[in-house]
């Protein structure tokens, strides 16, 4: 079994909330080594060449991310994800609560490679608890002289602030958070501007995932080699899996990226008894399904993306033959109606025309022609939003319906139908 | 940023739209480069000139390389870049947004509320008829305001209306609330729009693509006969309008893209139209009957009949001029005088001007211009040797730091004030100086509430700091100012710590104040009546003047001196000379020269004896030695100070000629009553306070017999012996131009076509100068004159018989003495009594709870009206504005007058305050 501990190394056995053991076991020592011995360009340059790529969902090369920021001479920011909210992903929640001193290790880190002397890092309403843990290990980190003015005696100073949002799955999209941030309503900011050019408060901006940062004391530490020289070349490195669904023992996993499908399945302890996996929604609920026959793929980036779905922010349900998928799209396109803006039209009025469409559809109310416009609309709904949101609605949809469709056909015809 | 400008400084992209090349301008988006050649993209959620959203999603294209499509109201094309709005995905993409839009609208087909709802038209286009979709539960009309309607059902979430309120008019009362499909347009926390903070401006209802906020009534129905461009009959801004006309009624107002307006107006310019159809028009000439006296009471205008009988035009001119005529005759030409009007245009300001000079054969003419900027005006010519702006309201924008002082914007000049905002929010430091804490100090980056009647103290205050730190401009004042030592020793007495306890403001913050004017690299001052109408009002805007000359902030884009003026043609009317020492563009009566321009141009002598004013006027006729007077659309029953004493007078008059569109408390004191013409049914032009000459058209006919203010003014001079002869606006425009050098350029042509020109603007074809005193000042020598002032008293101060300080103004709803506002339906919904503003810590001394009557009694007059806590008032300070006649402020004001602009002391008196029983019902 491939389960490896880098991040999550010591998560269960010690307390690694306490900054005295994170420091026992090197913790804030690779910090120390950044801000003391290196230039900020030798550790863009680390990062770049470790290969490592964002990991809350698009997958986009973190160094290269960082090398956006124009040279204008204003103040930048370090923004850290921790909206965790893609339906079955739960694992930057872990790091959060679990390794806080990890998090913020990778945010000083992050933010000297960029030039920030102000990091925030969002996080997600609901997490009061991981919130408390989180500030409590900021302080300290500061009574540590690990962040501030001067840190170690230096010149960076560096400040970093906590703030929880308000439980809106939008703002995890990095625009609705910066507004989120800056006290406005969680909507997304057109595309361009980019936050590398105008984000927070109008200035450049880094917006990096919890767990994609949290690996940057380990690169640094072990060299960008350690780290590329994991798993497929274009897409190295280890990853967290959330494994969810119907599987014997659900919860996160780390393992190397290119670990098949079948040995993540394997991993969370296999089928139900008696069961067959007929699908498989790879990368959260924006991803559309694979199914029994891919199981033999190898989990990564691009060859998520090559199968026309994508890893994201590695959250993997399992769906075994007991599955309705007319209930299971419903309650997906019902919570991405319900997290809608508004802003936009497509997402605000087709996501909730959608939705009602298949509650007509779940009550026996449904047309045999609702199911081409199923299709239809959510397909042209895409790539017409204002973010992706919209635009997360088609590929589970119109892959389960495609794969499934007898299903929905005979919902056509009767309002409960016994598919269990 | 995405956003499009106009600076047009970036370079031309060449790109190819659905195949053809095209060029965009500069940083054009593909959307306005689309218009441009021709080609057709729909669009709900963009709206021209205000900031592109990108959120309906009916303007998108596919571009070659994209994995998305893209907005083109926002995005810009880049140089080769392939651009589709017709391919198979776009298309499909845009109809989609339609139907999906259509399917929401009430019974899913075309607005019930908007004849020309955008959506509907750009559906029709993508060919979308029955959306595919149920339809949706929609939310229960909101009827709560008596100006518009809101029917959310029409509601597309465009948003336009959000931006329209926060962006443009900067008021933010409308936001977004709930997400998803429950998002939806809200006022303030989800009021009705009739209880929320909405100021009622309208340009949300401009905005909405749909109808869902419209002008209540269903206007938005009615196909109107005709639109007519015209401008605002109310304030100095000088909005530019378009009237929907129907069946010579006026259905509806919308802004239109003036240079000082840019399509925006306020709620007495948008809904305060239906004056001009109230029953109460004057429709016939009226003469008193015989044997009714004339009573310092006030007429009910209902029981006009009691007092006076209808006459025809003949009968009424003859007896208005022959009268008017025989106490010239028997009496000398210093027997008679006449007031003109600040509403009436640039034409019949001069006309009246002209009669009474050259029919009654006296200077004795003036108009309310004496009640509002006579101060600041002398000031500024006597110090910098004109009398208007130096710069226009929209140069805010390139100010650093803007002062505005003694002036309430939101309430007296809202548009300009919206650019005012616009600037705050762009960077612009506004310093806010005023007594009484308005709106606009929500905008302002310091706000300083100093105690009523110091401004001097505060001004020279300033002027110390920027003296005794170095910071005043010395090249400047070298070069292009003189009787600098004069005002250097005054000022030299005026420390920040003398200062501090007099103003209430601390030491530090007058040095604060003083260094940010000083050092900014553009600094304008706006001032308004509270500087000017004070008993040392000149005394303050020559304060003002020496800040300006002292820095240097005067004569560049940016800087400035900007006296707002209150009536739409208040400018024009001083300019045309209508003011008792001088003729048009500014020329003494006591001049030789002037005097023989004007004689060789009007062919007869003139007298060189100046006039008297409106204020002299009244107290020459209450000593019986003005025996008759003209009046032409002025309201002094109601607008003078200590107006009881104005009303005696008036009862004192032999002869008094009134012409009027209503019955107003002056036309109670009237010996002949001639029925005139509203604003939107006579042509003309109107110079607003950016010294802009633009055109009024008339829209519709006036009603029963009212005939043209003109053509009224001409038969009068015809009856006392003139021999005039002119066609219409048009002729008496071309003699202007000969009388007024300034304005010699502008030729009729000209301002038909173009709408609105600015003066200076001597020789035909000049584009006029917007920035003036850019070399020299006109004066002799060219150089800037420092007038130091001493810090005195208002006339009278408060004292233990009557311990609070009473103060007046207008507000929003109402123009002045209420005749127009009074009469429009909406504006009179909105604020139907009258109100007395007072802090509500004063209110709970006196015993009072908001609501309740209030009584406020000076040496002069006692009225009573409704308390309103405010807590922008100071306390022990009262505040009402002078529209109600059931409760007439004027008669409690102090007509005490600053000894050069002969302007009454409106601003300060003081009264004594009680429990009152019951407020009198309007009359």
């Amino acid at each position: 079994m491939p389960v490896v501990k880098v991040l999550t190394e010591g998560i269960g056995e010690v307390n690694l909330r306490d900054i005295g053991e994170y420091r026992k076991r090197g913790g804030y020592e690779q910090w120390q080594r950044v801000a003391t011995t290196m230039s900020p360009a030798d550790v863009i340059d680390l990062v770049s060449k470790s290969g490592l790529r964002g990991r809350g969902g698009a997958g986009f090369p973190t160094g290269r991310k960082w090398q956006f920021l124009p040279n204008n001479g204003r103040p930048r920011y370090m923004v850290c994800n921790c909206d965790e909210a893609e339906p079955g992903t739960f694992k930057d929640h872990l790091l959060l609560e679990e390794t806080p001193h990890q998090v913020i290790e990778g945010m000083l880190i992050g933010s000297y490679a960029i030039g920030s002397n102000h990091a925030f890092i969002y996080i997600r309403g609901e997490f009061k608890r991981g919130f408390d843990i989180f500030s409590a290990a900021i302080e300290e980190a500061r009574a540590a002289g690990m962040l501030g003015d001067n840190v170690f005696g230096g010149e960076f100073s560096i400040e970093l602030t906590p703030h929880r949002g308000a439980g809106a799955y939008i703002c995890g999209e990095e625009t609705a958070l910066l507004n989120s941030l800056e006290g406005k309503r969680g909507e997304p900011r057109l595309k361009p501007p980019f936050p590398a050019i105008k984000g927070l408060y109008g200035e450049p901006t880094v917006v990096n995932n919890v767990e994609t940062l949290a690996f940057l004391p380990h690169i640094v530490k072990n060299g960008p080699e350690w780290f590329a020289k994991v798993g497929p070349e274009k897409s190295p490195g280890y990853k967290i899996v959330s494994v969810s669904g119907h599987v014997k023992k659900a919860g996160n996993y780390e393992v190397p990226l290119g670990t098949t499908l079948r040995e993540l399945l394997e991993i969370a302890g296999g089928a139900r008894d008696g069961r067959t996996i007929v699908a498989i929604q790879p990368g959260g609920g924006s991803s559309a399904c694979l199914f029994e026959e891919d199981l033999d793929l190898s989990y990564d980036f691009d060859t998520m993306a090559a199968h026309k779905t994508m890893l994201g922010s590695g959250a993997v349900v399992f769906f075994d033959d007991t599955t309705d998928f007319v209930k299971a799209a419903h309650a997906l396109v019902r919570f991405f109606a319900h997290e809608s803006c508004g802003q936009c039209t497509p997402c605000r009025e087709g996501g909730h025309w959608l939705e009602l469409t298949l509650e007509r559809l779940l009550h026996g109310g449904g047309l045999d022609s609702d199911i081409d416009l199923l299709v239809s609309v959510s397909h042209q709904m895409t790539g017409l939003n204002l973010c992706p949101l919209g635009d997360s609605i088609e590929p589970f949809l119109a892959s389960v319906v495609k794969r499934f469709e007898p299903q929905f056909r005979r919902y056509v015809k009767h309002a409960e139908p016994a598919t269990v | 940023m995405s956003v499009s400008s106009t600076n047009g400084k970036a370079p031309n992209v060449t790109f190819t739209l659905n195949g053809a090349t095209v060029v965009a301008r500069g940083d054009e988006t593909i959307l306005q480069a689309a218009d441009r050649h021709g080609v057709e993209i729909p669009r709900l959620c963009y709206k021209d000139g205000y900031r592109p959203d990108g959120n309906c999603r009916v303007c998108m294209v596919e571009i070659e390389g994209e994995r998305v499509l893209a907005p083109s109201c926002c995005r810009l094309p880049a140089e080769g870049m392939k651009v589709a709005s017709t391919s198979a995905r776009a298309k499909s993409s845009q109809t989609l947004v339609a139907e999906l839009l259509l399917g929401d609208m009430p019974g899913q087909g075309a607005s019930p509320y908007k004849r020309d709802s955008e959506l509907d038209r750009w559906a029709a286009w993508l060919g979308v008829t029955a959306p595919r979709f149920p339809q949706r539960s929609q939310p229960a009309p909101d009827m709560s305001h008596p100006a518009m309607s809101v029917n959310l059902d029409a509601c597309i979430q465009c948003g336009r209306c959000v931006r329209a309120c926060r962006e443009e008019q900067v008021n933010d009362v409308i936001g977004f609330a709930g997400r998803g499909d429950h998002s939806k347009i809200v006022f303030d926390l989800d009021d009705p729009m009739g209880a929320s903070t909405c100021v009622a401006c309208g340009e949300c209802v401009q905005a909405c693509p749909t109808g869902a906020l419209m002008p209540a009534n269903n206007v938005g129905l009615v196909e109107p006969d005709k639109k007519v461009d015209s401008a605002c009959p109310y304030c100095g801004v000088g909005c530019l309008l378009t009237y929907n006309v129907k069946d010579n009624k006026i259905l509806y107002v919308e802004g239109r893209n003036g240079p000082s307006n840019h399509s925006r107006l306020c709620v007495k310019g948008r809904f305060g139209f239906d004056y001009v159809h109230n029953p109460q028009r004057l429709t016939k000439p009226l003469i008193r009957r015989d044997g009714v006296p004339k009573s310092v009471a006030l007429i009910d205008p209902d029981d006009v009949d009691k007092y006076f009988r209808e006459a025809t035009w003949d009968e009424a001119l003859d007896l208005a001029a022959g009268k008017l005529r025989a106490i010239r005759d028997d009496d000398g030409p210093q027997a008679l005088a006449g007031f003109g009007s600040a509403k009436g245009s640039n034409e019949e300001a001069y006309l009246v001007q002209k009669l009474v000079r050259t029919g009654f054969k006296t200077n004795n003419v003036d108009h309310c211009t004496r009640l509002c900027h006579a101060s600041s005006v002398a000031a500024l010519l006597e110090d910098v040797g004109s009398g208007a702006v130096s710069n226009q309201v929209s140069d805010v924008a390139f100010a650093d730091v803007a002062i505005v002082i003694g002036s309430n914007p939101t309430i007296n000049h809202p548009v300009a004030a919206t650019f005012m905002k616009n600037a705050a929010k762009a960077g612009t430091k506004i310093i806010l100086m005023d007594p009484r804490r308005s709106d606009l100090a929500r905008h302002a980056t310091y706000f300083l509430q100093f105690n009523g009647d110091t401004d001097v103290a505060l001004l020279n205050g300033l002027m110390h700091v920027i003296v005794a730190e170095g910071l005043a401009n010395e090249a400047f004042i070298r070069e292009r100012t003189e009787n600098y030592a004069a005002l250097k020793e005054m000022v030299a007495d005026y420390s920040p710590e003398k200062v501090a306890p007099i103003t209430g403001i601390p030491a530090d913050i007058i040095r604060e104040v003083a260094r940010l004017y000083a050092t900014a690299n553009a600094a304008i001052i706006f001032w308004g009546m509270g500087i000017s109408q004070h008993v040392h009002g000149t005394d303050n805007a020559r304060c003002l003047i020496s800040l300006a000359l002292l820095t240097g902030q005067i004569g560049r884009p940016g800087t400035g001196l900007h006296p707002l003026r209150g009536q739409n043609n208040v400018q024009g009317a001083s300019d045309m000379g209508l003011i008792p020492m001088m003729y048009a563009d500014y020329k003494r009566v006591d001049s030789e020269d002037a005097r023989h321009k004007f004689e060789a141009l009007w062919d007869m002598p003139l007298d060189s004896k100046p006039g008297l004013t409106v204020t002299e006027i009244m107290t020459a006729a209450h000593d019986g030695v003005i025996r008759g007077l003209y009046i032409m659309g002025e309201n002094p029953a109601m607008s003078d100070p200590n107006v009881h004493h104005a009303r005696e007078a008036m009862v004192k008059l032999e002869h008094v000629v009134v012409q009027e569109i209503f019955f107003t408390e002056t036309a109670s004191y009237a010996d002949v009553i001639l029925p005139a013409t509203a604003f939107p049914e006579k042509t003309g032009t109107f110079t607003n306070t950016d010294r802009r000459v633009q055109l009024g058209r008339q829209a519709i006919d006036p009603p029963g017999d009212a005939r043209q203010d003109w053509w009224i003014v001409q038969e009068i001079a015809r009856r006392i012996g003139l021999d005039w002869n002119y066609s219409g606006p048009a002729d008496v425009f071309e003699e202007i131009r000969k009388a007024t050098p300034s304005m010699a350029g502008i030729t009729w042509e000209r301002l038909e076509r173009e709408g609105s020109c600015t003066y200076p603007l001597e020789h035909e074809g000049d584009p006029g100068e917007p920035t003036i005193f850019i070399e020299a000042f006109p004066r002799k020598g060219g150089r800037g004159l420092f007038m130091p002032a001493k810090y005195t008293h208002a006339d009278e101060m408060p004292d233990a018989e009557y311990p609070f300080i009473f103060t007046t103004g207008r507000q929003l709803e109402h123009w002045h003495t209420g005749s127009m506002t009074r009469r429009a339906s909406v504006l009179d919904a909105l604020e139907p009594d009258p109100v007395i503003s007072v802090h509500p810590d004063d209110l709970t001394r006196l015993g009072l709870a908001p609501g309740d009557p209030l009584t406020l009694e000076s040496r002069r007059g006692k009225i009573t009206g409704y308390a309103r806590a405010d807590r922008g008032m100071q306390r022990g300070t009262f505040f009402m504005p002078f529209v109600y006649n059931e409760a007439a402020a004027n008669l409690l004001t102090n007509d005490a007058v600053d000894p050069f602009g002969k302007i009454p002391e409106f601003k300060f008196c003081a009264v004594r305050a009680s429990v009152g029983d019951w407020v009198g019902a309007a009359i």
